[in-house]
């Protein structure tokens, strides 16, 4: 399901099914999009941010264009516990590569791995960005 | 052959594209079809130009006829100049018969009256449109010929598009001169400038699509906003937005391509309006400020602004009068009275 903003419209509250990942998309090169993303973040349940909950930046192949600081998006990962993933969509290859991840991440968070559960997948991505 | 005919015709083949040198002098019709085949078009420009220059000393070209070529030339390259849009105004309502000799003969006789020294060329093309090249001298030098001013008339139209040299002093007589061949007793510089002179005539002819208001004001459902995307699993939860969006954007902009203006320019003389706390400014002055819209196509833009998701629908007014108030440079200043809100000068 695609939205451009949060809350989602009220009225199609029964078409829509459960949800089990919220991907939240920053285009880098737009400061609105930010904005955008952290108004959106106060109308997130808080169950969602343990493991179901996902920041991807766009556009950072174009590194003359950026209006973000990665570290401002960062900042936000931290503090919504949740992470952060960097990906240009305009290049195929690494857009299909992204496609799989987040595929994988919403395996995860449907419950359809057995073993892994959101939040130990996610306290498992935080781990390794320590180092 | 006068030597600066020949540098002249020389430095016009030269900005010619190469492959495109052959059809221009065809058009220009002064070389013969003979003549033209005795012309190698696969060396290097360089000596395509001396090989034309070569053939026009043979014909014994003058200016005149140079001037023609140059007019060929910026017809087919007119979006490389700027062109700004004129209005004239008559007196009356006679509505007279439009004879081409008699406004040739009056326009090059109240500019020669005026000016000894002065180029002037005519050419006419299928759409009604006259062109006109002059090129400037002072009583004491010969006309200046790389630094002509073109202007394009329509004579079943109060328009003329000019692209004035860098000698603005030469306009007031250009425009007298426009005025008195075409019988209008007055002339106005409109606040529209473009490079684009077809998207300009566009704009005064009302050629674009303008959206009318039409009987039914409901929208059709059938109306889509974007193609609909194949995979049928995709769910756009902003639909109805979008899609109000999309009508917005049609009644505001019509369904066709927007003429193409590559600028906007707002000159605000306004009141800073600011937290009276704040106080920036000591004395109560307007903020001059200007503010320029740049685009290689700036109706589109702004078109694509909304359904891009960069700006709230509708837009400004400012923004969307442009094509129905056929101006692209603006005055704003303070309402005085009642309301102390802006208002557009005319």
């Amino acid at each position: 399901h695609l939205a451009t903003s949060l809350p989602l419209p009220s009225e199609r509250d029964h078409l829509r099914p459960r949800i089990d990942l919220i991907v939240f998309m920053i285009d880098i090169k737009s400061k609105y999009s930010l904005k955008t993303v952290e108004a959106s973040l106060a109308h997130v349940d808080a169950s969602f941010f343990l493991g179901k909950v996902c920041f991807l930046v766009t556009g950072v192949g174009r590194v003359n264009a950026c209006s973000i600081e990665t570290n401002a998006v960062c900042k936000l990962g931290e503090a919504y516990c949740s992470p952060v993933l960097f990906c240009e969509l305009e290049l195929e290859g690494i857009r299909v590569v992204t496609a799989q991840r987040l595929l994988r991440m919403l395996q995860i968070c449907a419950g359809h791995i057995p073993g892994v559960s959101a939040l130990s997948f996610v306290s498992l991505m935080r781990n390794s960005d320590d180092d | 052959m006068d030597e600066t005919v020949a540098e002249y015709i020389r430095r016009t083949v030269l900005k010619i594209p190469r492959d495109e040198i052959k059809t221009m002098l065809q058009k220009w019709g002064f070389l013969s079809e003979a003549q033209l085949q005795t012309l190698n078009f696969h060396q290097i420009k360089d000596n395509i130009s001396q090989e034309v220059v070569q053939l026009c000393e043979e014909n014994s070209a003058d200016i005149k006829q140079a001037a023609v070529l140059d007019i060929i030339y910026n017809h087919i390259y007119q979006n490389k100049r700027m062109w700004s849009v004129y209005q004239m105004k008559k007196s009356g309502e006679e509505l007279e018969y439009f004879d081409i000799t008699d406004f040739k003969k009056k326009f090059k006789g109240r500019l020669r009256s005026a000016l000894k020294n002065v180029t002037i060329t005519f050419k006419e093309y299928e759409d009604n449109a006259i062109w006109i090249r002059v090129a400037w001298g002072t009583p004491y030098k010969k006309p200046n010929q790389y630094k002509p001013s073109y202007v394009v008339y329509h004579s079943q139209t109060p328009y003329v598009f000019i692209s004035a040299s860098v000698l603005k002093s030469n306009l007031p007589l250009l425009c007298q001169a426009l005025i008195v061949a075409s019988n209008y007793h007055d002339i106005r510089e409109m606040e529209l400038r473009s490079h684009s002179l077809n998207s300009l005539k566009d704009i005064v002819f009302k050629r674009y699509s303008q959206n009318f208001q039409t009987y039914y004001p409901k929208p059709v459902q059938g109306g889509s906003v974007e193609p609909e995307s194949a995979d049928i699993r995709i769910v756009q939860e902003n639909r109805s937005e979008k899609e109000r969006i999309h009508r917005l954007n049609q009644e505001v902009f019509g369904g066709g391509p927007q003429p193409k203006l590559e600028f906007a320019q707002y000159k605000l003389e306004t009141m800073f309006k600011s937290d009276p706390k704040m106080g920036v400014l000591d004395k109560k002055e307007p903020f001059r400020c200007l503010v320029k819209f740049s685009s290689p196509h700036l109706l589109e833009s702004l078109k694509s602004l909304a359904p891009a998701g960069m700006a709230d629908a509708p837009l400004s007014p400012l923004l969307t009068c442009i094509p129905h108030k056929a101006r692209n440079y603006f005055k704003i200043r303070e309402k005085k009275g009642l309301f102390p809100e802006s208002f557009v000068s005319p």
